[in-house]
């Protein structure tokens, strides 16, 4: 009941003319980054951080409007999976199994109507998931000491690679750079500078947002300049839309696939490293194995359609959990969220539900407003979201790189940071081909400090003995997962990546 | 073999930076760990990834050949001349070329770059100028 009573003061926060008209724009620019290939949830998210901070705004309306681009851009992915068998971003892949035959018998309309709803029921459930999961976290989390926070930030890194990337070693290698970069800079504790090499620029340290931007969305550009398919099909012919009611039959036939989707979609948001392209795809995996007596999966069934966008908007819902209860983002865009948070000199965590209630419950009220506007926007008036496709790459890329230059260099003024911003962009790129997956990365540049500190101050309350990090049962625990989390993918994780990759015909975006 | 490679790097990189973490001034002011303690740890988590990357390789990225590679090369150029010259010549005039010059490099025709860089400058000018208020680089004619 409590928790009732505070997300009715969430909305009171949330349902400012301000705050809807950010929630509105979040939307409406999100799913067109959603719908446009080369442009998704993490990258999407990463550009407009600089928006948000030159529009002064505050904490709680700068999270509504970042979050509804992340909300949109899962529900915007859809759109070009179903019309053109491209996803938009990654978690999207699934939904041109069987999204792209149902366009293809003349159901595109049906079916952007049926993973619309989908989007929505996924989400809105997952949100009332964030709603009564992270009070629950909360209390667990007031329980950790420094050691237990090291244990936990270990956790993270160690299961984030899980699913992420086919190696582990990669992943390995991912977090430890991020963390090595983030080193950089005059110690907090000591005073001393550190990898600075003289550098007066680095005595503050790298700016995260400077290597999100740049890893993110700057190597994306070289991505397509390396495969030069910047004239990819804007092609008119294909975007026919149709019949945009689906019939109550086919609603009714894939509402219990959009319950059980969205409750997996959930628990693989919640789970560490999973994020949202695993939701969808387990999601569909099982829907698959549990409803697809016929054989009519990957042909243009709805319900094909309804599992993967339930599974991957749970998943969103479901990653914000573990981002604002621990502070420990389960995916690419929850870590840039969380970027912004910290930006923002806001730490999340425990303490961010009893210091600033009005941050998070204002920011949950505002998702689940923009839960109904993204509803409105993807059924009625998705034709217009379906013009956007039509941009090409080879004009939306300039654009693309621009915005980042331009966003970074309004927050700091300086040429020093777009020249570091470039060399992360070439570094992104070198990754991509590489195999090495980029969220560690930058986990590692925004938690590398705070793991120092928790690290730091656990062994000086305990007089400098090391063993201090596995003493208590809680801590000894996070370990025991954290170890199980990096040995079971070496295991079971090669199968289930390579039967991902299998599916999709188009090298994925960004993961989110 | 590429993955050989990029462990070998990344194995000298940890090296590296543990030298580079050996060098760190202690101050007489410490705690217990130290300013050293961590960065060494990374360094070894770096090194010890790297050689197994290096010693269990994946496949082989298909690496470009060598004309996209110059083409990223020369973005990249642009860029950096981009960051260098933005304070010099203002942000619509720096910002016009480079869009133009990538979008010519994506395969537009020469008269849809000259339109994509001038509407993308003199766009994200009156959105994020005039409309956000952001303080953008003034060249000298003041944009």
């Amino acid at each position: 009941m409590e928790t009732l009573s505070t997300l009715a003061d969430g909305f009171a926060i949330a349902l400012t003319w301000q705050n809807l008209a950010l929630a509105l724009l979040g939307c409406f620019l999100g799913t067109i980054m959603g719908a446009l290939p080369g442009l998704g949830p993490s990258n999407g998210v990463a550009i407009l951080i600089p928006l948000a901070f030159t529009m002064g705004l505050g904490p709680t309306p700068a999270l509504i409007l970042l979050t509804s681009v992340y909300y949109g851009a899962m529900y915007g992915g859809r759109i070009s999976s179903i019309l053109l068998n491209i996803p938009g971003d990654e978690p999207a892949m699934m939904t041109c199994l069987d999204g792209y035959p149902m366009a293809q018998k003349g159901l595109a309309g049906q079916a952007l109507a049926i993973s619309g709803i989908a989007s929505f029921v996924g989400s809105f459930l997952a949100t009332w998931g964030l709603v009564l999961l992270a009070p629950q976290l909360v209390k667990i989390a007031l329980l950790f000491g420094p050691a237990e926070y090291f244990a936990l930030f270990a956790l993270a890194f160690m299961t984030l690679g899980g699913v992420s990337s086919t190696n582990q070693a990669k992943s390995a290698f991912a977090a430890a750079l991020g963390l090595a970069l983030a080193m950089i800079g005059v110690d907090t504790q000591t005073g001393v500078p550190r990898f600075t090499f003289g550098e007066v620029h680095l005595y503050d340290g790298l700016d995260f947002l400077v290597a999100i931007v740049g890893l993110f969305a700057l190597s994306e550009v070289f991505i397509f300049l390396e495969n030069r398919h910047g004239g990819a099909d804007g092609d008119s012919t294909k975007l026919k839309v149709g019949r945009l009611t689906p019939p109550l039959s086919m609603v009714r036939e894939t509402t219990p696939t959009m319950l059980r989707s969205s409750f997996l979609g959930f628990l693989a948001g919640v789970l560490p490293g999973a994020g949202a392209s695993l939701g969808s795809f387990i999601s569909y995996s099982m829907e698959k194995r549990l409803v697809d007596k016929k054989g009519t999966f990957g042909k243009g069934d709805p319900r094909g359609v309804a599992a993967p966008e339930a599974g991957n908007n749970a998943a969103a819902g479901g990653a914000l959990v573990p981002m604002l209860a621990l502070g420990v983002p389960g995916s690419g865009t929850t870590a840039v969220l969380l970027a912004v948070l910290l930006s923002l000199n806001i730490t999340p965590g425990p303490l961010l539900f009893s210091q600033n209630p009005d941050v998070v419950w204002g920011l949950i009220a505002a998702l689940f407003i923009a839960n109904f506007m993204l509803l409105a926007m993807n059924i009625p008036m998705v034709g217009l979201f379906t013009r956007v496709l039509m941009v090409p790459p080879r004009i939306l890329m300039p654009v693309v790189a621009m915005v980042s230059f331009v966003g970074i260099y309004g927050i700091s003024g300086s040429s020093f940071d777009l020249l570091v911003m470039i060399g992360f962009g070439v570094l992104g790129w070198v990754l991509r081909k590489f195999d090495v997956p980029l969220v560690p990365i930058i986990l590692g540049t925004l938690l590398g400090n705070t793991m120092e500190n928790n690290l730091r101050r656990a062994i000086a309350i305990d007089n400098g003995d090391w063993f201090t990090l596995i003493d208590s049962p809680l801590a000894i625990s996070l370990w025991a997962v954290a170890i199980f989390g990096f040995v079971l993918p070496l295991i079971v994780g090669r199968r289930l990546k390579s039967s991902m990759r299998k599916k999709p015909h188009e090298e994925g975006s960004t993961k989110d | 073999m590429s993955d050989r490679i990029f462990g070998l790097v990344g194995a000298l990189l940890a090296i590296g930076y543990a030298f580079a973490a050996m060098q760190i001034e202690e101050s007489f002011l410490s705690d217990v760990v130290g300013p050293k303690a961590f960065p060494l740890i990374i360094a070894t988590v770096l090194g010890i990834s790297s050689l197994i990357i290096a010693l269990r390789p994946d496949a082989s990225p298909v690496w470009p050949p060598l004309n996209r590679l110059a083409e990223i090369f020369a973005a990249v150029v642009v860029m950096i001349l981009y960051a260098e010259l933005l304070p010099e010549i203002g942000f619509i005039i720096a910002t016009a070329f480079a869009a133009a010059y990538l979008a010519w490099r994506l395969g537009s025709s020469v008269l849809e770059s000259v339109l994509v860089g001038i509407g993308t400058s003199v766009g994200i000018y009156a959105i994020f100028h005039l409309v956000l208020g952001l303080s953008l680089a003034r060249g000298p004619f003041g944009f």
